[in-house]
């Protein structure tokens, strides 16, 4: 069966979709994403979104809901890339992905996943220090 | 018209297109307003041209209407005629008139070559009348169709024109809108603005709407969507040129903003936009000492 293959970075998960999202692997990815957030503690997800040029309402609820999925494991997402024509037909749908962060580019992406999430465990070294 | 009517206007157009074409001439400069914008020659030119178009016509069609084929190169050249006295600015009449002045030269010609037949000197006069009359209307509406086609091409052109999106700084992208948004405008100034974005990789983009005239609901939501739509790419948006004619109609019509960040001025939107990007503007002087 066709899957979206899901990469482990140290803290981060890396997932690329580089084809036309249909419902069936959206789930199959919604299933994937969430089992290996458990197994591997991920405490960061990177959606790179550049390549799909096609989105309907399901997709992008798909999106909204596996960044409130992460949310709850404890991992922040990041969705980037989106095309122009993309971001217009969600707009257009009505659904602005309230919630989901989003860059232009996996670099940007990175740089805001490490940002969130290294301020998380000096928060932690403070309580610590208390 | 009777059927046995034979008009002997193709014959008088072939005989007489000399001084056809002179007296038409004349007849056509004491009509045009715009002296010196068509050259004697030219018109002399498109003259000549159409009335020998015109008696090619009438000798395969008599028929006395235009709809036939043997009138499509009349009505080309009159269409081209038509199309080159919009772009130079005449007006309908003085363009219609270019065929209704060959009414007087033509009937003078009938009249000189009848000379006493006066039954058959009303009925060609009937003909002749009706046929330029018909071409006549089909200059205005070429004419027309010309103006349209212009005014068409301008409005796409005022489209294109009024939705610049500039780069401020690296990473901030400056959007000044002018004049109302309606909804065909807003997909284009979305497409241009998301584009943009891709192209210069920019994490804020400052929209200001200190040229927009009135704020709607309309007009709100279009804001809104297109914040939406950046805010999905990854870059951040700021709205500033808030006036406070502007800021009242935006409360009293009950419009959420939500966490849209909004600024009065585009100067105050830039300064934020300086500070996300983790620059500071700082006197020269102030630096020196330093």
């Amino acid at each position: 069966m066709e899957r979206i293959p899901i990469l482990r970075m140290g803290d981060l998960l890396l997932v690329t979709i580089q084809v036309d999202m249909h419902d069936r692997l959206a789930l199959t990815l919604q299933d994937d994403l969430t089992q290996a957030i458990c197994t591997h503690v991920a405490r960061g997800v990177l959606i790179d979104i550049s390549s799909l040029e096609m989105v309907d309402s399901f997709i992008g609820r798909m999106l909204a809901n596996i960044s409130s999925m992460a949310r709850i494991l404890d991992a922040v997402t990041v969705v980037v890339g989106m095309q122009p024509a993309v971001a217009i037909t969600l707009v257009e749908l009505g659904m602005s992905l309230d919630g989901v962060r989003t860059a232009l580019n996996v670099e940007k992406g990175m740089a805001l996943l490490r940002g969130s999430l290294d301020l998380e465990p000096r928060e932690e070294e403070e309580d610590a220090a208390d | 018209m009777s059927s046995s009517f034979k008009s002997r206007l193709p014959e008088i157009l072939k005989k007489h297109q000399p001084e056809l074409v002179k007296e038409w001439g004349v007849a056509q400069a004491t009509r045009l307003s715009k002296q010196g914008a068509i050259s004697p020659e030219e018109l002399r030119e498109q003259s000549a041209e159409f009335l020998k178009r015109l008696a090619k016509a009438v000798e395969t069609d008599s028929t006395g209407q235009i709809d036939g084929a043997a009138f499509d190169p009349v009505k080309e050249h009159l269409a081209s005629v038509s199309r080159g006295r919009t772009l130079q600015g005449f007006t309908s009449s003085e363009t219609a008139s270019f065929v209704f002045s060959l009414k007087r030269p033509l009937f003078n010609q009938i009249n000189k070559e009848l000379g006493s037949a006066s039954s058959e000197i009303a009925q060609e006069i009937l003909a002749i009348g009706d046929l330029i009359d018909a071409l006549g209307l089909f200059t205005v509406e070429a004419y027309q169709k010309t103006r349209e086609e212009v005014i068409l091409r301008q409005g796409q052109e005022l489209l294109e024109l009024s939705t610049p999106v500039v780069k401020l700084w690296d990473g901030v992208l400056a959007l000044p809108l002018i004049g109302t948004l309606d909804s065909a405008r807003t997909q284009v100034v979305m497409e241009s603005l998301l584009q943009k974005i891709v192209e210069t990789g920019a994490d804020v983009a400052i929209i200001d709407i200190t040229g927009v005239p009135t704020v709607d609901t309309l007009v709100a939501q279009h804001l809104l969507k297109t914040v939406t739509a950046a805010r999905l790419m990854g870059a951040d948006c700021i709205i500033s040129g808030i006036r406070p004619q502007i800021a009242q109609t935006i409360v009293h019509l009950g419009v959420e903003l939500g966490d849209i960040i909004t600024k009065a001025s585009l100067a105050d939107a830039f300064k934020v936009a300086i500070q996300r990007a983790g620059l500071a503007v700082v006197k020269v002087a102030a630096k020196k000492a330093n």
